[in-house]
């Protein structure tokens, strides 16, 4: 018998909001966290917009010595941890220590570490660069700084699968409790990735838009006038239990984790097939986890990229996954709101179908003037919409044609 | 400022401990909480602002503040 796994905290740091509570409030009002990019001088580069993180203490989080000593992603991360553990009000005490695991995926974690780096070893020789680079650079280090400031002695891992890494993060450990490895599992994905390499590669590849006149509008997933993604920062955790102990300690329970699906395009490095029949194998593959129909689903927090192929080709394994019934469905794309923050994307994007759960409102997908994906769909456009669901699925897809899809089901019992 | 108060500043700047802490007695990672590689960079911030080099095997020998001062004081740095 499969040990059930519910949500029972969360917390995150997002170009909305420094908070669950601020990132979501933003996504009601359908604001977007897209603006200039202010980390670096972008003279001569074709994108100059990105959705980065405002005002965000990181003192708040840590003190001035890790300051120094850690790459942004791992203090989003600690300060999505702090803030995700005290809302489940769980203390991870010595001995079930080992009982408690974390996961957190990163596309590439301490990139900047390694820009500035490599800059000072150019320009100063190999005895200049910093002794703590290496823990700084490494992805895997966010869920072992998370793991070292718990205490959590129990499974930890890092899953890097590009855009997908998040979703994976939290499906891995989501397996981890129902198989009864452990107990408790803290999970999610972080990147902290605008940089100047990043963004001039990423413009290299065609695949950020250029709409630097228009910031807040750059962004319009499932739009005819879509030109790319623009990237965004910031870290989403959760915090998973295993049911019958999350009900024995009085747990607030926000949602269950009910399903989990992992596949492969097999195709190309960065290009989705026509018609995505990966993604839709894997909503396919995570419904049969859930042992749930397509009809079960009323909601669907889409990967929506905002770049012309995602887009186009997501609707269309939907359609195969979900036939006719696609037209009951809600599908949105948050990441017309928040930008694309590539790890980050999908436990950010698990807060927020919970949260669309939790309160009963669909997440609307901003900027879709014209939507050229099909006018029979519901893709929530421009402004958020109460409407109680049952159950969702949150969509992610990376290069290297990975997809990962999960079901969160409303807990109710 | 005299080389003491120089090197303390350093040391109070890089692991981000109190003046009062700072007696020259005090050893870096016994008392001032400081791990190895805590003392790889405060040795190459020293190296940088009284610029020396610090050898490996001289590095090995510095537990101390004093031992630091020593050091310095030793390569001619005031």
């Amino acid at each position: 018998m499969k040990r059930r796994v519910v949500v029972t905290g969360m917390g995150a740091v997002t170009p909305l909001g420094n908070s669950v509570r601020d990132t979501w409030e933003g996504i009601c009002a359908g604001r977007s966290g897209v603006g200039d990019i202010t980390k670096f001088d972008t003279t001569g580069f074709d994108t100059k917009i990105a959705a980065e993180l405002k005002n965000f203490d990181p003192l708040s989080f840590v003190n001035k010595k890790e300051l120094r000593r850690y790459d942004d992603f791992i203090i989003y991360s600690l300060a999505s941890a702090d803030m995700a553990i005290a809302d489940s009000s769980l203390r991870i005490a010595g001995d079930w220590a080992d009982r408690a695991g974390v996961i957190i995926g990163s596309a590439i974690g301490g990139l900047a570490t390694i820009e500035n780096q490599k800059e000072i070893l150019m320009r100063a020789g190999p005895g200049r660069v910093s002794p703590f680079t290496i823990p700084a650079a490494l992805a895997n280090l966010s869920a072992g700084h998370v793991s070292i400031r718990f205490g959590a002695k129990g499974p930890i891992n890092c899953t890097v699968t590009a855009c997908a890494s998040g979703t994976n993060a939290i499906g891995d450990a989501m397996r981890i409790i129902a198989q009864g490895y452990a107990d408790i599992m803290i999970a999610g994905g972080v990147d902290a990735a605008i940089t100047p390499l990043s963004v001039a590669c990423f413009n290299a590849m065609r695949a950020l838009s250029v709409r630097n006149s228009e910031p807040q509008r750059a962004s319009r997933p499932f739009d005819r006038d879509r030109d790319g993604f623009v990237m965004g920062e910031g870290c989403g955790l959760v915090v998973l239990e295993e049911l019958s102990f999350a009900r024995a300690r009085g747990a607030r329970i926000y949602a269950e984790v009910s399903g989990y699906g992992m596949t492969s395009d097999a195709f190309h490095m960065a290009a989705p097939p026509p018609g995505h029949e990966g993604a839709a194998r894997c909503m396919q593959a995570a419904l049969g986890d859930a042992g749930m129909a397509p009809g079960d689903i009323d909601y669907i927090n889409a990967h929506g990229t905002s770049t012309p192929l995602n887009d186009q080709y997501e609707i269309e394994a939907i359609r195969t996954v979900f036939g006719e019934s696609a037209k009951n469905l809600a599908i949105s794309s948050t990441k017309s709101m928040t930008g694309h923050l590539l790890g980050g994307a999908g436990g950010v994007e698990a807060i927020l179908t919970v949260k669309a759960l939790e309160e009963g409102i669909l997440p609307p997908t901003v900027n879709l003037d014209n939507s050229d994906v099909g006018s029979d769909l519901d893709l929530v456009p421009h402004r958020a919409r109460p409407q109680g669901i049952g159950a969702a699925l949150s969509n992610t897809f990376g290069f290297g044609g990975v997809n990962a899809v999960l079901v969160f089901r409303k807990y109710g019992e | 400022m005299t080389l003491t108060e120089k090197v303390i500043d350093i040391i109070v700047e890089q692991l981000e401990v109190t003046r009062e802490e700072c007696v020259p007695e005090a050893a870096f990672i016994d008392d001032l909480g400081a791990d190895s590689l805590d003392l790889v960079e405060l040795i190459m911030e020293m190296e940088e602002n009284f610029g020396i080099q610090i050898a490996d095997d001289e590095l090995e020998k510095i537990r101390t503040i004093q031992d630091v001062i020593d050091f310095l004081s030793s390569k001619g740095v005031t």
